[in-house]
């Protein structure tokens, strides 16, 4: 299959990580930003290649993984409204609120529904204008253009049945968060090929700049993310801190401009609490008060951004890169898919779920550099 | 253009006419319930044994037999490349097939919800007939019930099947010895895939086909052959990898596979890559795994890509002496990774 076979040639893989390991004089460390290619590193091995002294750290990319309990809590509280349709994307249904999933909150009766796209929302209400519709718009900037867009024709339609429960977040603020975080290790980054797809890359310049750290934008293939490991490299061992465009098949310098022209008709930037993390400034976007009637937390009452509690695990440090799902003694003992304590495990593109799932609780984890 | 309301109402499709839909009264016992039965579910099966209205089948057989159930509950009830009836009539062939025997007679137990249409029900029962005399099975007796509209998705429906045995040695996993290979007899994930996306309204163009097929056929040749088969296993639900990782486990053996040697459609692969699923964790219906020595190895693919249903067969993998219950999936660049039994249903990711 185009562009994706090609990307995952053990030839050329494996020439890469020759040409690493001739490029490399000192141990670095990097982040992949995204939980796509925190998945894929671990579903094809890709560290393994990796030559000793290059370590990666798995970032906070995982939209379910950082929305808040809060929203959570809300969207099944919104669920439980007579006359209501909660519509998600799936793999939000799994994972734990402050008292359960929205799942068991499906089998304890309320109307909640899977979607593909919030267009699909957008449609249900049309057809039913007896109900409300409230989509649960959660992720980066991935995701916003199409929820932004379904607000925008709810608006247009004048369909008043139709709201979004937005918790979205944007990845440059989180990016400086853990650069300026004290005992940040990371060095260089490979950022989120499918968000610079919509956002473009001006805005990690200025990040590069300030804190002297190169900035590949790189794609999800194995292929794709050791050449993003490789230019990153480069540039540490020549000094440099650049942005640069590694998943050039897709991103472009300024992105999607209809896509980033619609976000800013109807989202506004706003601060915003990452789940393990805590809150970053500037990091959501939140529906414009000329989206108020198509707001579900101007309905159903505002969400409560607060401090959750301590669950036993290490989560957090591992959404921030500081520590591996591995070092976690609850790691494949106490913690599994199917009794998760933290959300890097519920979630499936969370960076724990993925050590589970492609190295297995009995597998000896393959040598992990720091 | 005015008038649009009139043009509105003329558009919408008629109701069906009562005599056209099932109702309550079709699952009474009553004289509705056997106006049901003589003028659509016999006909449509076309069974002498159902025609004699026994309150059973009465069956003759000897020596050893296996017997199972599974219940199909599938949206929609019709899916490229199959439907409920093709499905819940291969599905216990394909049953009774993995415990070596040969399929002889199912029973059909139906659930039918208020409102379903008789020309829906008629095709399903047609598909099953078809399916039988394809695997050449009988649906000897049969039950129908019928549940209040929103009690049901259209129709449910229970098969058991009852099978001679005629493997001479038993196939289980525990079986399984080290060097044995792993054949799988063709291309995986396209019943889940097309059932997913005939749902969800995908519109892949053109559309993924369920592989959904008796795979009895080709068993009875490889058991009648006298080629030693340790185990046999059909990638139902939770796909190729969780029936590896149960065999693994029960068998108290590792299995290693080759991603590269699993033939899986482009159009799958592709399908799956955009919703974030693993092809060897979605559903096969039309599939199977046979476990046997490796010096059988030839001349079983050789008997099996004799059938059109196994013409894909090929050895994927082998059992090997690794940690009990194991199961790697050696990857496009060489390195292993493990295979898990799915977590909870397959829900397709965000971003």
């Amino acid at each position: 299959m185009r562009f994706r076979d090609e990307y995952r040639q053990a030839a050329t893989a494996r020439g890469l990580a020759d040409a690493l390991a001739a490029t490399m004089t000192r141990p670095w460390t990097l982040m992949e930003v995204c939980g796509g290619q925190t998945h894929a590193i671990l579903r094809f091995g890709v560290d393994a290649l990796l030559p000793p002294g290059l370590a990666l750290v798995h970032g906070p990319g995982c939209p379910v993984c950082v929305t808040p309990v809060d929203y959570i809590d809300k969207a099944i509280e919104i669920a439980a409204c007579p006359g209501v349709i909660l519509c998600s994307f799936g793999d939000m249904l799994r994972v734990p609120g402050s008292a359960g999933t929205l799942l068991e909150a499906r089998a304890r009766g309320a109307d909640i529904r899977t979607v593909y796209s919030p267009l699909d929302a957008l449609a249900l209400a049309r057809a039913a204008p007896d109900r409300e519709i409230v989509f649960f718009a959660v992720g980066f900037e991935t995701t916003a253009p199409a929820n932004a867009l379904a607000a925008y024709q709810a608006r247009r339609e004048g369909l008043g049945n139709f709201s979004l429960l937005a918790s979205h977040f944007r990845v440059p603020p989180a990016m400086r968060a853990i650069l300026a975080a004290p005992g940040n290790r990371v060095q260089g980054f490979l950022a989120a090929g499918h968000v610079c797809t919509i956002m473009g890359m001006d805005e990690y310049e200025p990040i590069a700049a300030a804190y002297r750290v190169p900035i590949v934008v790189t794609g999800f293939e194995p292929v794709d993310i050791l050449q993003g490991v490789l230019s990153c490299v480069r540039q540490l061992e020549a000094g440099q801190a650049l942005v640069e465009n590694q998943y050039a098949r897709s991103v472009r310098q300024l992105g999607n401009c209809v896509a980033k022209a619609l976000m800013a008709e109807v989202f506004r930037v706003v601060p915003r609490h990452w789940r393990g993390i805590g809150e970053i400034t500037e990091s959501g976007l939140g529906l414009a008060p000329a989206y108020d009637a198509w707001n579900a937390e101007c309905k159903f009452g505002s969400v409560r951004q607060g401090i959750e509690p301590e669950r036993g695990c290490i989560s957090g440090e591992v959404l921030r890169g500081t520590r591996k799902p591995t070092d976690c003694p609850a790691f494949a003992t106490r913690c599994t898919p199917e009794r998760p304590l933290g959300v890097t495990m519920v979630s499936s593109e969370g960076a724990c779920a993925a050590y589970y799932r492609y190295r297995g609780a009995a597998l000896p984890v393959t040598a992990a550099p720091r | 253009m005015s008038g649009g309301g009139a043009e509105f109402a003329l558009a919408c499709p008629p109701l069906p006419a009562a005599d056209e839909t099932v109702q309550l009264a079709h699952g009474s016992g009553g004289r509705a319930t056997a106006r049901l039965l003589e003028t659509i579910i016999r006909p449509a099966l076309a069974e002498p044994e159902l025609d004699r209205q026994h309150d059973g089948a009465i069956l003759e057989a000897a020596g050893p037999l296996a017997f199972t159930t599974d219940s199909y509950v599938v949206r929609p009830l019709f899916f490229p490349g199959g439907d409920i009836g093709a499905l819940a009539v291969n599905g216990t062939v394909n049953d009774l097939a993995m415990c070596g025997a040969r399929p002889l007679w199912l029973s059909v137990g139906l659930i039918l919800e208020e409102g379903l249409s008789l020309a829906t029900l008629r095709a399903a029962l047609g598909s099953m007939r078809a399916a039988a005399a394809a695997a050449g099975v009988r649906l000897v007796t049969g039950d129908t019930k019928v549940v209040e509209r929103g009690k049901a998705d259209g129709m449910f429906i229970t098969t058991a099947g009852i099978g001679q045995v005629v493997a001479p040695a038993p196939i289980a996993p525990d079986r399984l010895r080290p060097g044995d290979v792993v054949i799988l007899s063709g291309d995986i994930g396209r019943h889940g895939m097309a059932v997913m996306a005939a749902r969800e309204g995908f519109g892949f163009t053109p559309a993924i086909e369920s592989d959904c097929a008796a795979v009895a056929a080709p068993v009875l040749a490889l058991l009648a052959s006298g080629i030693a088969v340790h185990c046999l296993r059909d990638p139902t639900r939770g796909g190729l990898a969780s029936a590896m990782v149960e065999i693994a486990e029960k068998a108290q053996c590792a299995i290693a596979l080759d991603e590269a040697l699993i033939p899986v459609r482009a159009d799958v692969a592709a399908a799956c890559d955009l919703l974030g699923l693993d092809p060897l964790q979605v559903a096969c219906e039309g599939r199977f795994v046979a476990f046997v020595p490796s010096a059988d190895a030839e001349p079983a693919l050789a008997l099996l890509r004799a059938h059109p249903v196994s013409a894909g067969a090929r050895v994927i993998g082998a059992v090997t002496v690794g940690s009990a219950g194991q199961v790697s999936c050696r990857g496009p660049l060489g390195i292993a990774r493990a295979l898990d039994m799915l977590s909870g249903e397959a829900l397709p990711r965000i971003c």
